[in-house]
């Protein structure tokens, strides 16, 4: 509350606010109140279009819809760790290994492969991986392999290429709150006799908490909403259920269909989030600050 | 563990080689792409067979490098067209929702605030597909009803702008409002007194204390509008985006034309990047 609210206008309030309510009602309620509407309209026999579960129905009957929506869920949630992994060290490595001096450059470099478009950073990898790829050649070259091998269109490059993609998520998260932790607790604690592990696990990952939280759910967000990566890195195996949203919509022009898969895409993706600031005892508006 | 505390050489040499292997990582594809740019080969793909600028230049009939190719050029044409309505909308509105949430008070304050964050977990693909259809509802809903058949709700452009304006506003928001929480209101208070309106103070001074967030915020809403591929890719007519475009290339193959491109926009978007950094360290000291 600001010392002027008191003696205002209500002007200003509605030149504000208007333009505000326009955007989250035409653009964010009004279009998401229509995809659940979609979702329970079925066409029936006679070519009408009437109310019914049927596209839900029909996710449960089918095993290839719900195994890829399990299968994308499962994924996106090692995608999470692993990126939590690889990107912890190096968060503790800037704000407290490293001379103070290279904090910024360390930033910096960081910061810079992520203001690339996607799917550039996408298509370095593919010209990386794949069978006529760099690696390979140089593989074939030092007489490692006597052929080329395929090493795009699997799994586990699409689990690398996610990683990859949301690792700027998790690491500046990481960072900020790494950075207001106060050295001098490690060094009592260093003092009293404690090792590393002990330091580790009841100093840093307390302490670090709401950044691991926030940049989970980040990170989980975004690879489950993910759709050009697993496109142009996983193999015919490897589908992802935005692509069978991508699907419904494009290819089998089943707008209701798709609709029932969006929304249960909504649904998970909102429960996990929901659970996640449960578990770790945030709130929204301050993760994602 | 830490740098006031003694380590072990292992440690040390080990943490370091692992930041290396990590940036190495974090690098490799792009310089990949940058490098293979320049070959002068048909393919974006080793071995290297001498620097060229073909890939840039060349005008047909064996290559056409990106100078001359004109479906690329269109695409990035309409990815900037696209990406400056985005800003100047996104920019306009963000500012507006920075002053609503920070100035004003009013009932379901909370309520809307959490509304407004909600783009930002809501899956760029779900957006894209409840925007297209609600932009078809209407569209069947005045065809019916009036009889009218409005372009703007059909695939296209605008459906575009508006599907990324939609999220991007989002960020331009929190990104004023961390600001306009800086803000010292005693000079609000000091205007005021001294006869301005509130307008005059939210123009001459506010505004002005605003400007380099507000400069920060149009150059993110660009690159993100500029980049953006999830919930374009449901609202797209027929003028594709350069991401869309990109997309459609590298799936059904890709010549070193795309590394060309790649290139230009490495170096655009981290020129830029840095602009904006040096922008910011300057004016906020």
């Amino acid at each position: 509350m600001t010392p002027l609210s008191r003696a205002r206008s209500r002007l200003p309030l509605l030149i504000f606010l208007t333009p505000i309510l326009l955007w989250l009602l035409l653009l964010i309620v009004l279009p998401h109140f229509d995809l659940l509407r979609m979702s329970f309209r079925v066409e029936n026999n006679s070519g009408d279009m009437v109310w019914s579960a049927n596209n839900y129905l029909e996710f449960f009957r089918e095993p290839i819809y719900w195994l890829t929506f399990t299968r994308t869920a499962v994924y996106a949630v090692i995608v999470t760790v692993l990126t939590l992994c690889i990107a912890f060290p190096v968060a503790f490595y800037i704000t407290k290994v490293a001379p103070p001096r290279f904090k910024g450059f360390f930033s910096l470099l960081l910061l810079m492969p992520f203001w690339v478009s996607e799917l550039v950073r996408i298509y370095g990898w593919m010209i990386l991986l794949r069978e006529s790829g760099v690696i390979n050649h140089f593989l074939v070259a030092w007489g490692i392999l006597q052929q080329p091998v395929e090493l795009l269109y699997n799994d586990i490059a699409m689990i690398m290429g996610l990683v990859y993609t949301s690792m700027l998520f998790m690491v500046v998260p990481l960072l900020s709150v790494l950075d207001s932790l106060d050295d001098s607790l490690i060094e009592a604690a260093y003092d009293l006799g404690s090792n590393s592990a002990t330091i580790v696990r009841s100093i840093i990952i307390p302490h670090a908490m709401p950044g691991i939280a926030s940049g989970s759910i980040v990170v989980f967000m975004l690879s489950l909403g993910n759709y050009l990566t697993p496109n142009l890195m996983g193999g015919k195996n490897s589908l992802w259920f935005t692509e069978q949203i991508y699907n419904q919509f494009i290819a089998s022009f089943n707008w209701n269909q798709g609709s029932a898969f969006g929304f249960l895409l909504l649904v998970i993706s909102s429960l996990i989030i929901f659970i996640g600031l449960k578990l770790t005892n945030q709130q929204l508006s301050r993760v994602i600050r | 563990m830490i740098r006031s505390l003694p380590v072990s050489a292992s440690y040390s040499v080990g943490f370091k080689i692992y930041i290396g292997l990590f940036f190495f990582f974090l690098f490799a594809p792009l310089l990949v792409t940058c490098v293979l740019a320049f070959n002068d080969s048909m393919f974006p793909a080793l071995p290297w067979k001498g620097f060229s600028l073909d890939w840039f230049v060349a005008d047909g009939p064996e290559r056409i490098g990106i100078f001359h190719d004109q479906i690329n050029l269109a695409s990035i044409w309409v990815s900037v067209k696209t990406a400056f309505f985005v800003t100047i909308l996104s920019t306009v509105v963000g500012t507006c929702g920075a002053f609503l949430f920070e100035q004003e008070e009013f009932r379901f304050k909370q309520f809307l605030y959490f509304l407004m964050l909600a783009p930002l977990v809501i899956p760029g693909v779900i957006l894209g597909i409840s925007i297209l259809l609600f932009s078809n509802t209407l569209g069947l809903f005045f065809e019916n009803r009036f009889n009218l058949d409005i372009g703007l709700l059909r695939p296209g452009f605008w459906l575009v702008v508006f599907g990324q304006f939609s999220f991007i506003t989002t960020l331009v928001t929190l990104i004023v409002s961390a600001r306009l929480k800086k803000f010292d209101y005693t000079l609000e208070e000091a205007a005021l007194n001294l006869g301005a309106n509130r307008f005059q103070v939210i123009v001459f001074i506010t505004l002005r204390f605003l400007k380099p967030a507000i400069v920060g915020a149009m150059a993110v809403a660009f690159l993100m509008s500029f980049e953006n591929f999830n919930t374009t890719l449901f609202l797209v007519g027929s003028d594709a985006t350069l991401p869309i475009n990109l997309y459609l290339q590298v799936r059904d193959g890709s010549t070193p034309v795309i590394n060309a491109i790649s290139f230009l926009l490495i170096i655009g978007t981290s020129t830029l990047a840095l602009v904006n950094l040096f922008v910011q360290k300057n004016k906020s000291d």
